[in-house]
């Protein structure tokens, strides 16, 4: 390896409040414009901003996750700027004392070794508006229904050492926010929003000039752009050039950045404390507080899932990714008082139709008791595995629970005796080609035989017996 | 009813408060009459001293109407049911036009009322106008007025201090019996002193600053100017209090401020710092301030010279925070929403230039550019940061003084009025006008003004009184006692009979 990429990056996640960091305004998505913009945000003289305390007990939430320090006394202060969708002509942001101080994050590396990443910091601020330039001709549209929107930036070191740590890094703090119910992760909408720094130095040496790319709004474009970024650092250094520190924009298009300012067209924001807000104090009470509204945390779930319901770390990891695939599972395990059964149906016919359907858990059709009920039926030998899926979908499809569904579409595995016995005596009989082939030492062909009596009795007969019978009486 | 001989209007428009309530409660005259009374001495008065920006006539008539019946029917009582009132124009007022004296805000129509509005409104005042002051309440003089210098009331050629210059006018000339303004370095102390009246810049954060336009955030302060500190000490009542659309309004009790206006001063340990009385204090006024002294000292005060080792660098220190804090809370007069915007712009940057070159007058850009300058990447430590810190040094002075004595006396400002136009090219002698006020300001202490006597040129002289922490009954208690012993406040200018 001739270069080394150096990577750090700033995260702007919205804090999952009903309501606007300094308003009461609502926080909600796709408004029609200006309809959720109060005076305080749209910055009308003599209005004043008020904490909102619900983004405080967020902030700290994710503090605490990534076992941060926490700042007893933060500070919000004026970062000054003019812009149009900047209704005060000041953000409220904080900058030389942040809410949450030095904490860290471990993300997984394809070799399966853990990486230690030091977030530096995160802080609380307020969004800013809209520019619309495209549906005003000659003329640009403001609209501040976002103005006034919670964010936590969250700043990371510059500690990882490619574009796959980057994006581990960027999904992992992903999922953390969505599990810690501190921000809905919606990359779509901007809820969720990357600003990446990248550098390219030999070995050893020291940090090279960065550059920072803004507003990344996919795992896939951080990849990419960091990819071109690297190449295009790399080609300057190599033809005799310099890096310069600048600002650059990511075109997926075109899969290039490009600059969007340099350092000296950089504002001075002349951040001074906030002198219509007090210090943010914390007290022992409120961490507190904030700790016992942690769920359990995604790492530690996984641990005792692998340990005491004896997952593989695959499917250990998969199931908890997401805190409500991993109380969905759960609430089935402990119903079905099966784990891997649970977890091979979570992670395999349900995870397929909610991608089918592009549905979330929360939102499936088939609810985690409905899920367990089915299970259970499983484990009673009332319907067999094939069978099982017919009965998720059934469930889906609204037809009601498992024993409606098995019920309406009969599907209640045959058990007796002399109704499969029948079935394999005619299956044997029709197929005299394929009974030489088994006893001529073809074992392969076996399978033909078990397939076609399932076929046979529609998927109703139970295996084992089905397995049973047809060894006994192919052996002639 | 609304004809009402100018005997009568006369005397309506003396009376305290306290009498004025008395009256209306008793049917003795109607607040349609009252109302009327002070809106025809506007109306005769007002156009040379230009103490009003907006006279809401029709407003407040019909207001009177429908609180005179809401008292005959018995259901408004309170110490401010019927009473005229007028605003700085700095506290918006829903429907009507709240323009900091500023051509960036003349067209401003506020579709709000200010905390102080509502409070006001809601204990049945009426609203006579919008008093002039110092364009965004920058100046010390009200000839930062985007519409019209005021006059001093006592004679017309000098200045009614500022920035609530329009306010304090409008008492002394008995053109309202109680206003509203604001102080952020001396804005309600000076001008009070300056025209002879009572006023009272309360404790930082204990009126709420929610719908008043801002100047300095950590400095600017509501507070009430009338004929007395009783009148004061009732309409603080009402307007008192923690509000929580303002995070910086304190969660302290609110005292009844009349309950203690007449306990005993017998015992009382009033400081003189010994830095109000040093080179600088105009020598007519250092008599008849320490004639009020002697007054106070005969009643059983106790006089201690105190000292307050840093005031000298208030006035810097202030020139440093202020600006720093205006040029923030100004950005948002860019032409975008509201305001003053400038004709055809041709980009962005023209828009924002244009709109502000145009908007503001030269005081206001001069404190913005102060400001930017104090907070820029660079010199942020050297001016806000060390402003800042010597601001704490300042206010760990009167926390000295105050284990030693109850109240701080001295003057409210080293002169009395100065002629218009006097200073005009003379920046740095018009900010040494709120020499005295502006350390007070900066610790966040109660500080007030009120009369005590003329020099020989006529115009009057204000002491300053200067209070704990949240401590102003007690300073009201003072300056009450003294006026049950003096006129000076009950003294009319001539011309304004």
């Amino acid at each position: 390896m001739e270069w080394e990429t150096v990577i750090g990056l700033e995260i702007h996640a919205q804090l999952s409040t009903n309501s606007k960091i300094f308003s009461g305004s609502s926080t909600a998505y796709g408004a029609e414009p200006n309809t959720q913009a109060s005076l305080v945000d749209l910055g009308m003289p003599g209005v004043l901003p008020v904490l909102n305390k619900q983004a405080v007990k967020l902030a700290l939430r994710l503090g605490l996750a990534i076992d941060a320090e926490i700042a007893p006394q933060s500070v919000f202060a004026r970062k000054n700027y003019f812009y149009p969708d900047l209704p005060k002509g000041y953000q409220i942001s904080q900058f030389e004392l942040p809410i949450v101080g030095l904490g860290h994050l471990d993300i997984e590396l394809e070799n399966g070794e853990t990486k230690r990443i030091g977030v530096t910091r995160a802080h609380l601020e307020e969004d800013a508006g809209k520019s619309l330039h495209e549906d005003f001709e000659t003329q640009t549209g403001i609209d501040l229904n976002r103005a006034g929107t919670p964010l936590l930036e969250i700043v990371s070191e510059p500690d990882m050492r490619s574009a796959k740590e980057a994006v581990a890094y960027v999904k992992k703090l992903h999922a953390l926010v969505r599990y810690l119910g501190v921000c809905d992760g919606n990359m779509q909408e901007g809820s969720f929003r990357c600003d990446v720094n990248v550098s390219v130095r030999r070995p050893g040496a020291e940090f090279g000039t960065r550059a920072e790319i803004k507003n990344l709004n996919s795992f896939r474009f951080i990849q990419s752009a960091i990819h071109c970024e690297v190449d295009r650092q790399i080609g300057i250094i190599e033809s005799g050039g310099q890096v310069v520190q600048e600002t650059r924009l990511y075109d997926p298009d075109k899969d290039e950045t490009r600059s969007m300012r340099g350092k000296e067209d950089a504002n001075d924001y002349r951040y001074f404390p906030d002198p219509d807000l007090l210090p943010v104090a914390i007290s022992a009470e409120d961490l507190e507080e904030a700790r016992a509204s942690l769920p359990e945390l995604p790492d530690a779930r996984k641990q005792r899932f692998m340990a005491e319901l004896g997952l593989n770390a695959d499917l250990a990891d998969d199931l908890t990714n997401s805190r409500e695939v991993a109380d969905y599972f759960e609430t089935v395990a402990e119903g079905c008082g099966d784990t891997k059964l649970a977890a091979n149906w979570v992670m395999g016919g349900l995870s397929a139709l909610l991608n089918k359907h592009e549905t979330d858990i929360t939102d499936a059709p088939v609810s985690a008791a409905m899920m367990t009920g089915m299970l259970v039926r499983i484990k009673d030998k009332t319907i067999s595995a094939t069978a099982a899926k017919e009965v998720l979908e059934g469930m889906w499809a609204g037809d009601g629970d498992a024993d409606a569904v098995i019920e309406a579409k009969g599907l209640k595995q045959v058990t007796d005796t002399g109704a499969i016995e029948a079935l394999v005596d005619e299956i044997i009989a029709n197929n005299p080609g394929q009974v030489e082939q088994y006893r001529s030492g073809k074992d392969k062909v076996f399978g033909f035989f078990v397939g076609q009596t399932m076929r046979a009795s529609k998927g109703k007969a139970d295996p084992a017996m089905v397995n049973e019978l047809l060894k006994e009486k192919l052996k002639g | 009813m609304s004809q009402v001989d100018s005997t009568q209007t006369a005397e309506l428009t003396q009376l305290s408060l306290k009498a004025l309530q008395r009256g209306i409660q008793s049917s003795q005259f109607s607040v349609m009459e009252v109302t009327a009374a002070y809106l025809e001495r506007i109306a005769r008065f007002d156009a040379g001293l230009k103490s009003y920006i907006t006279v809401t006539e029709e407003q407040a008539r019909a207001q009177a109407e429908v609180i005179d019946n809401q008292i005959r029917a018995g259901e408004l009582k309170g110490a401010l049911a019927g009473i005229p009132y007028a605003l700085k124009d700095l506290f918006c007022t829903d429907g009507i036009l709240t323009s900091c004296a500023s051509k960036m805000l003349a067209n401003f129509v506020a579709p709000y009322d200010a905390h102080v509005t509502s409070k006001l409104k809601d204990a049945g005042g009426v609203l006579l106008g919008k008093n002039n002051m110092d364009e965004f309440a920058m100046g010390s003089s009200n000839e930062n007025s985007a519409f019209a210098p005021v006059q001093n009331p006592w004679n017309t050629d000098y200045v009614p201090g500022g920035s609530s210059g329009g306010g304090a006018a409008a008492v002394a000339a008995r053109l309202a019996p109680m206003v509203l303004g604001t102080d952020t370095g001396g804005s309600i102390r000076q001008p009070a002193s300056f025209c002879g009246v009572t006023g009272i810049k309360p404790t930082y954060g204990r009126v709420s600053r929610f719908g008043m336009i801002a100047f300095a955030s950590s400095l600017d302060q509501c507070g009430p100017m009338a004929v007395s500190a009783e009148d004061c000490a009732i309409t603080l009542n009402e307007i008192a209090g923690f509000d929580e659309r303002d995070s910086t309004s304190a969660q302290v009790d609110v005292p009844d401020y009349t309950a203690n206006l007449n306990d005993s001063i017998d015992g009382l340990k009033i400081g003189l710092p010994q830095e109000f009385f040093a080179e600088g204090l105009d020598q007519q006024v250092a008599a008849v301030i320490e004639r009020a002294v002697k007054a106070f000292e005969a009643r059983g005060a106790v006089i201690k010279e105190v000292t307050l080792p840093n005031s000298h660098l208030a006035v810097p220190v202030y020139y440093v925070v202020a600006p720093a804090e205006c040029s923030s809370n100004l950005s948002r007069f860019d032409g975008v929403r509201f305001g003053h915007r400038c004709d055809n712009p041709q980009d962005l940057n023209d828009l924002y230039e244009r709109s502000r070159w145009e908007g503001f007058g030269d005081e206001v850009k001069r404190r913005i550019m102060m400001g930017t300058y104090a907070l820029s990447s660079g010199y942020y430590d050297a001016y806000y940061l060390k402003a800042q810190q010597v601001r704490r040094l300042i206010k760990q002075d009167f926390v000295d003084v105050f284990n030693d004595v109850d109240v701080i006396m001295g003057p409210s400002a080293p002169t009395t009025a100065f002629k218009l136009g006097e200073l005009v090219d003379d920046q740095l002698a018009m900010y040494l006008a709120d020499i005295y006020t502006i350390p007070t300001s900066l610790a966040g202490l109660p500080g007030m003004s009120f009369p005590i006597g003329f020099a020989d040129n006529g115009l009057p002289v204000g002491m300053q009184l200067i209070g704990n922490y949240f401590e102003e009954a007690r300073m009201l208690n003072i300056a009450h006692q003294y006026q049950q012993q003096t006129d000076w406040h009950l003294q009319t200018p001539a011309a304004f009979a």
